[in-house]
C-alpha cells in the first residue's frame, strides 16, 4: 500500500481533507463569533426602563419589528422622540423619549404613528372606532414617590395635577386632614392607571429637584394579582377567571389522602 | 483639469451622490425637507414612495416579526433597483462607510503599508457570507435584528442624520482595521450587507466590460480595484465582470488609459458574445 503512494504526498493534504478542514475552521470561527455577537445583542437589548412612542407594540416585538429609520422622530413636531445613540445605553437606533427633558405633548393627530413603515408603532392600538385617539395611548405610567413629593409633606403643590393633559382623570387630588397642624389638609396627587397615558407632562412639571412623579414603563411599574385573588364584590373582575386553570402540585405528603398520611406517618415515626 | 476629470470622473460623481444623499436625509430631520426622509434602513421619497433595506427586512423575517405591507413595498422598491440595475452599487455610490474605507485604502497606498503587509491577504473574502448567515441565525434565535444592532453603516448614517453619540468610534474602528489590519477589510471581507448585495445584484444589468484587444497589461485596474478578484479576465479575455462582488465603483474604468474597460448593459454584452 505504502509503495503506491509517493513519499511527498504523505504530508500534503488531499483536497477533500482540505475542504473539510476549511469548512470546520469556518464553522468554528462562526460559532465563536456568533456567541460573542449574541452576547452583545442580548446585553444591548436588555434595557427595560425605556419609554417608547405612542402606539408601540410589546417591547420584545418592538425590538424585532422597528427598522430604526427615525421617521417617527422626524414626524414629531417637538424634540420629544430621539433615536438611541451609541452611549445612550439603550437598544441602539430605536426611538424613545425622556419626559423630564421633553415629554410627549399628545398631539391629537399623533403624527409619529402613521409614518411607521413596519408597524412597530401600531395605529390601531391608538384608535377608537378607526379614528386616532391619543387619550388611549399607553406609553407608560406615572408613579408618585410619596416620600419626596412635597404635597405628601403637607406643602401645597398641584403642579403635576395642573400639567396633566387629561386633567382630573389621570391624576386626581385626594384631600386628607393634616393631623400635625390640625388645621390644614394634605392634597395628595393620585395617579389612575386606567386614564394615564404616560405622556410625562407631570414629570416635566414636577417642582422637586429630582422628579417625585415619574413615568415608568407599565411592565415595570405595575404588579399583577394573578388568578388566586379576585374581587368577589366585582362581577367584572370574575371574568379574569375564564382562562384560569387549576395547578396541581404533588409532593411526598400529598400522594396519600391527608388523614392516611398523618396517621400512617405518625405510626412509622413513633415505633 | 481635463485629465483630473478623466481620471476621477466617477469618483467625483460617487462622492457627490454619497454626500448629496446624506445631505438630503440630514435636511429632512433638520429642516423638514420631504425629498428623502428617514435613513438608509427605511426612507420615504418625496413623501410617497417607500424604500426599505431588504437585508434588514430579511433579519426581521428571521426574527419572526410581522411584516407590514408598507415595509414590503419599500423592500420591493430598493431590492428591484439593485437586482435589475445597480448590483452592488449601494456599496460604492450610497454607503457612507465607503468614504471611510476608501480613505484608509488610499492612506495604505501612499504611506506604504501595503508594502509592509505584502500582497497576500490573510483572510478570505467569503467571511461576509458567513457573517450574513450568522446574522440570520442569531436573529432567529434571539428574536431581534442581529446585524442592525451592531451595524456601523446604520450607526454612522443614523448618527449623521439624528446625532452620532459614540458612533464615531465605529467609524474609527473600521478605519483602523482597514488601514492596519486588512486591506479592504470591512467592505471587501466582513460586511454582510455587501455580501447580501453581492448575491442580490448578481444578475443586474449594469456591468463593467473588458475589451482585451485594447489592454496593455498595465494592471492599474487591478491595483485600484477594491474587489480585484472580480477582474480575473484582465488581459486574457474580453468578458464582462459578472461577479456580484463588483461594486460598480468604476475606478478601474477611470484609471485605464487604454479604453480597455467601460460600462455596458448586460443584454448587449450577451449579444456581443453570440455575435449579434
Amino acid at each position: 500500500m505504502s509503495e503506491n503512494i509517493p513519499k511527498k504526498k504523505k504530508s500534503a493534504l488531499s483536497d477533500r481533507r482540505k475542504f473539510i478542514l476549511n469548512m470546520a475552521r469556518g464553522a468554528g470561527l462562526a460559532t465563536m463569533g456568533g456567541f460573542i455577537w449574541s452576547a452583545f445583542v442580548d446585553e444591548v437589548t436588555a434595557s427595560q426602563l425605556l419609554l417608547r412612542p405612542p402606539g408601540a407594540i410589546k417591547e420584545t416585538d418592538f425590538l424585532k419589528t422597528c427598522i430604526k429609520c427615525g421617521l417617527c422622530v422626524e414626524a414629531c413636531p417637538y424634540d420629544t422622540l430621539m433615536l438611541a445613540k451609541p452611549g445612550d445605553h439603550k437598544p441602539l437606533g430605536t426611538p424613545f423619549f425622556t419626559p423630564r427633558d421633553m415629554p410627549c405633548y399628545m398631539c391629537p393627530d399623533i403624527p409619529c404613528v402613521p409614518v411607521c413603515p413596519t408597524g412597530a408603532l401600531d395605529s390601531s392600538s391608538v384608535s377608537t372606532d378607526g379614528v386616532l385617539d391619543i387619550n388611549i395611548a399607553d406609553m407608560g405610567l406615572a408613579v408618585v414617590d410619596a416620600e419626596s413629593c412635597i404635597a405628601f409633606w403637607g406643602i401645597q403643590c398641584d403642579a403635576c395635577y395642573r400639567a396633566c393633559p387629561i386633567l382630573g382623570e389621570a391624576i386626581t387630588i385626594e384631600y386628607q386632614k393634616n393631623e400635625r397642624t390640625g388645621k390644614h389638609a394634605f392634597m395628595k396627587p393620585i395617579v389612575h392607571s386606567d386614564a394615564c397615558t404616560g405622556c410625562g407632562m407631570c414629570e416635566r412639571a414636577c417642582v422637586t429637584e429630582k422628579p417625585a412623579i415619574r413615568i415608568l414603563p407599565r411592565e415595570v411599574a405595575q404588579g399583577k394579582a394573578g388568578n388566586y385573588y379576585i374581587k368577589g364584590w366585582d362581577k367584572n373582575d370574575e371574568k379574569r377567571l375564564k382562562d384560569a386553570h387549576e395547578i396541581k402540585t404533588t409532593t411526598e405528603i400529598s400522594k396519600q389522602s391527608a388523614s392516611d398520611k398523618l396517621n400512617g406517618g405518625m405510626l412509622e415515626d413513633l415505633y | 483639469m481635463k485629465r483630473v476629470w478623466n481620471n476621477y470622473r466617477y469618483l467625483i460623481l460617487r462622492r457627490f451622490t454619497q454626500i448629496g444623499l446624506l445631505f438630503l436625509y440630514f435636511g429632512a430631520n433638520a429642516w423638514g425637507w420631504t425629498i428623502l426622509q428617514g435613513n438608509l434602513s427605511s426612507s420615504v421619497i418625496l413623501g410617497t414612495i417607500p424604500m426599505s433595506d431588504p437585508y434588514a427586512a430579511l433579519q426581521m423575517l428571521a426574527a419572526g416579526a410581522v411584516m407590514a405591507t408598507n415595509l414590503l413595498v419599500g423592500v420591493a422598491v430598493a431590492a428591484s433597483f439593485y437586482f435589475f440595475i445597480g448590483g452592488r452599487a449601494f456599496c460604492s455610490w450610497v454607503c457612507p462607510i465607503n468614504m471611510v474605507t476608501d480613505a484608509a485604502n488610499y492612506l495604505r497606498e501612499v504611506t506604504g503599508i501595503n508594502k509592509v503587509t505584502g500582497i497576500k491577504q490573510p483572510a478570505s473574502r467569503n467571511i461576509r457570507y458567513w457573517v450574513l448567515g450568522m446574522s440570520l441565525i442569531i436573529s432567529a434565535i434571539m428574536g431581534v435584528t442581529a446585524f442592525e444592532f451592531i451595524s456601523p453603516i446604520s450607526m454612522v448614517h443614523r448618527g449623521i442624520v439624528f446625532g452620532i453619540g459614540f458612533g464615531w468610534a465605529a467609524v474609527l474602528i473600521i478605519f483602523l482595521f482597514d488601514l492596519f489590519v486588512l486591506k479592504n477589510g470591512w467592505c471587501g471581507h466582513v460586511c454582510p450587507l455587501g455580501g447580501f448585495y453581492s448575491i442580490l445584484g448578481k444578475f443586474s444589468f449594469i456591468r463593467v466590460q473588458h475589451l482585451e484587444e485594447n489592454c496593455t497589461l498595465c494592471m492599474k485596474c487591478k491595483v485600484v480595484c477594491p474587489e480585484n478578484q472580480v477582474l480575473h479576465m484582465i488581459g486574457k479575455e474580453s468578458l464582462p465582470v459578472l461577479s456580484g462582488e463588483c461594486t460598480n465603483c468604476a475606478r478601474c474604468i477611470e484609471v485605464c488609459d487604454d479604453d480597455a474597460l467601460r460600462f455596458s448593459i448586460r443584454s448587449m454584452v450577451q449579444n456581443k458574445e453570440t455575435g449579434e
